[in-house]
């Protein structure tokens, strides 16, 4: 042999394949998966989990809002003109009676707050729903297939993020008038391009990993590689984008009740009820107060709970917390 | 090993219905191209330029043997096992598997054809969904094919895992929880599912460290003793090449310079680039490394965006002459070689050649690229 390489054949020899190679813990069989990690990351985190336990009781607040009712006697839409309002026929202050006062009309703020919640959150959690469904779908075809397809789409989100929304929203409403399912319909609508942008991008990089080349070469469909093989891989960012959504979306139907396009009185709606409320700011504060809260103590555990949420998935938090 | 003693896959694709003479060839590349259209746009036109990965190679695979493919990184050796892989379309050219030519297949047809080549990747690491569990990672094969039940698939996967040395315990761990080999033994579990008749093993150990690398080697090579598996290996190893080639390719710039069996290779390569690149093997005697000839190529490999004319190599090449500039030299057998020895160079080396003493006669300037590229030499010269 004119040429001797270094023979790998007595290497290869001497190693017996078929060994655990070192380092593998027995015992634990079940795996860690990332999401299980993220959720031990996110326990850890104490803002987050105050937002989190905060959520869970505006949730329970909405959906047992007719224990309210049942408690204080009054009903959300109940005009208590007799007890609820002064002689002068203004809103009584907060007593045990009315917890959190009344409103002009003699109605119990409290009570209201409690079934406002549930507009809130149904348009909030529908309507981020709706947006990210469509932004999900719109992101992985455009990433996914490319060409005419990404060019199309990526154009047609350019165009949503261009429209002024609020403007739009009026013009629709006027035309449809208000109500539940054009609220939450139109803030789904115009919220769903930037979660179409977000994944889009992931996924543009995510299909250039090798992982889709061996899933295309095992034979697999191109619905088959967009939905197990690359959809898991962008949810991370979805989960945390949807989070961050919610509060703004809460704001948004807020802000179309405010300008009397949301949902029609005498439907209870916090928006609705600031509304009502500024015309009486400086002789009943709680009226404008109490609803205020309401909507900035929610937005804000939704937006701390997204924000801990993010830190989970993001690998190089974990030693940012020790 | 004949064709006889493959297991017969049992997929509807197999034409195999007639008996394949046994020295025919598994796995036939015919002039196989593959050029990728690169953009370079600018604000109002847009040009285009091809880079050609892979231009005009003709390879043959036999039944149960491993065909060694080296070459240094971007010479195209990837690219040409994604497109025997039928992951990219073909430029031109043709590539026949078993009888049947697969180049023209869509997605569809290709589908049973799966079961028969499968592929093991470079990276253990990107190869594997860092979200999903390795169990259905493995199952993945039986599911896209719509085999088995799902109590028989979890048995087949541990089956698999502890055919490639995995504990089958693991099956609900994550690739994340899984060292660099332990993840390649995922891949080629993957890969074996369907017992394909040939697997395209890209570099599968060139991300790994040398002890696991022999490990991986073993494994692999015990499966194509089991199983009766072809291997297109890739990898510009040649120490690994050589452990588990029967046949070696040798790749530069898109094209095949030289092909033979694997001692042919080492005692006796033809071609300067071929001897180039063993000289760079590493020795393991200090004394043996001392007296042999390195021979040290200058110049990075040229773009194949706009490959050198004639002999590609000739930028690069000791023993390049005036001809190696305008003749593409064509693979064939040189001095009194066998058959199964072809070269593509005009001025082969002969055995025991010293490539080392030899300089490149060619003038300076013709060392250039093919005669598309106009540069502007003379503007400098009014400079002073």
């Amino acid at each position: 042999m004119s040429l001797d390489p270094i023979s790998l054949s007595e290497a290869v020899e001497a190693v017996d394949y078929t060994g655990q190679e070192p380092g593998t813990p027995e015992g634990k069989i079940e795996g860690r998966s990332p999401w299980l990690l993220a959720w031990q990351r996110l326990r850890r985190d104490r803002v987050a989990m105050i937002s989190l336990v905060l959520i869970i009781l505006i949730v329970l607040m909405a959906v047992f809002a007719p224990l309210a009712t049942w408690i204080t006697g009054h009903a959300p839409n109940e005009q208590y003109r007799q007890i609820g309002l002064t002689a002068d026929g203004l809103p009584k202050g907060p007593s045990s009676q009315f917890w959190m006062g009344t409103d002009d009309l003699g109605r119990d703020i409290f009570v209201r707050i409690a079934y406002g919640a549930r507009v809130s959150l149904l348009v909030g959690v529908v309507a981020t729903g709706i947006a990210v469904a469509i932004g999900v779908i719109v992101g992985l075809a455009a990433g996914f297939f490319g060409g005419l397809v990404d060019t199309v789409l990526a154009r047609l989100v350019d165009v949503i993020l261009c429209v002024p929304f609020l403007l739009v929203a009026i013009a629709l409403v006027s035309i449809t008038g208000p109500g539940l399912s054009i609220t939450i319909l139109v803030i789904g609508f115009f919220s769903w391009a930037s979660v179409a942008r977000i994944v889009r991008g992931q996924v543009l990089s995510l299909r250039e990993r090798e992982f889709v080349e061996a899933a295309r070469s095992l034979g697999a469909s191109d619905r088959r590689i967009m939905f197990v093989d690359i959809l898991p891989n962008v949810l991370a960012p979805v989960i945390v984008y949807t989070t961050l959504l919610i509060p703004v979306v809460i704001v948004v139907e807020a802000t179309l009740t405010f300008l009397g396009l949301g949902l029609p009185p005498p439907t209870a709606d916090w928006g609705g009820m600031i509304s009502d409320g500024q015309a009486y700011y400086t002789t009943s504060w709680w009226f404008l107060i109490f609803p205020g809260l309401a909507l900035l103590i929610t937005t804000l555990a939704f937006n701390l709970f997204g924000d801990g949420v993010r830190d989970a998935f993001d690998p190089r938090s974990d030693q940012l917390l020790k | 090993m004949s064709d006889k003693d493959q297991p017969v896959a049992p997929g509807p694709a197999a034409s195999g219905v007639h008996d394949v003479p046994s020295d025919n060839p598994l796995l036939q590349v015919k002039n196989v191209t593959k050029s990728f259209p690169v953009h370079t746009t600018s604000l109002f036109r847009r040009d285009h330029e091809f880079v050609h990965a892979v231009d005009d190679v003709s390879l043959e695979v036999r039944s149960g043997e491993t065909l060694g493919l080296v070459g240094e990184t971007g010479c195209g050796k990837s690219t040409l096992a994604r497109c025997i892989a039928r992951l990219y379309d073909l430029t031109s050219g043709s590539v026949t598997f078993d009888g049947t030519d697969i180049s023209t297949k869509s997605r569809r047809e290709m589908r049973p054809l799966r079961r028969q080549i499968q592929m093991i990747f470079q990276d253990p690491y990107g190869s594997l969904n860092p979200r999903r569990r390795v169990g259905s990672i493995i199952g993945d094969p039986f599911v896209i094919h719509g085999i088995d039940s799902r109590g028989d698939r979890k048995q087949k996967v541990q089956d698999l895992m502890e055919l490639v040395g995995l504990n089958p315990e693991h099956y609900n761990r994550f690739p994340a929880e899984f060292s660099g080999g332990q993840r390649q033994r995922i891949g080629t579990a993957r890969a074996l599912a369907l017992r394909p008749r040939m697997v395209v093993c890209d570099e599968p150990v060139s991300a790994l460290d040398v002890s696991i690398q022999a490990q991986i080697i073993n494994l692999l090579k015990d499966l194509q003793n089991d199983f009766g598996l072809t291997y297109i290996f890739i990898s510009h190893d040649l120490s690994v090449v050589r452990h588990v080639s029967d046949r070696i390719a040798v790749m530069y710039l898109g094209r095949i310079v030289e092909v033979a069996p694997a001692s042919e290779i080492f005692e006796n390569s033809r071609h300067p680039y071929t001897r180039a690149l063993l000289s760079a093997l590493p020795v393991a005697d200090p004394d043996e490394a001392d007296r042999r000839e390195r021979i040290v190529l200058v110049g990075d490999i040229p773009s194949p965006t706009n490959p050198p004319s004639g002999c590609r190599f000739h930028t690069r090449c000791p023993k390049a002459r005036a001809d190696c500039v305008k003749t593409d030299p064509q693979l064939g057998r040189a001095f009194d070689d066998g058959v199964e020895h072809v070269t593509a160079c005009l001025h082969p080396l002969a055995v025991g050649e010293d490539l080392s003493l030899s300089r490149p006669q060619i003038e300076d300037s013709e060392i250039l690229r093919a005669p598309t590229n106009p540069e502007p030499e003379t503007s400098t010269g009014g400079m002073p």
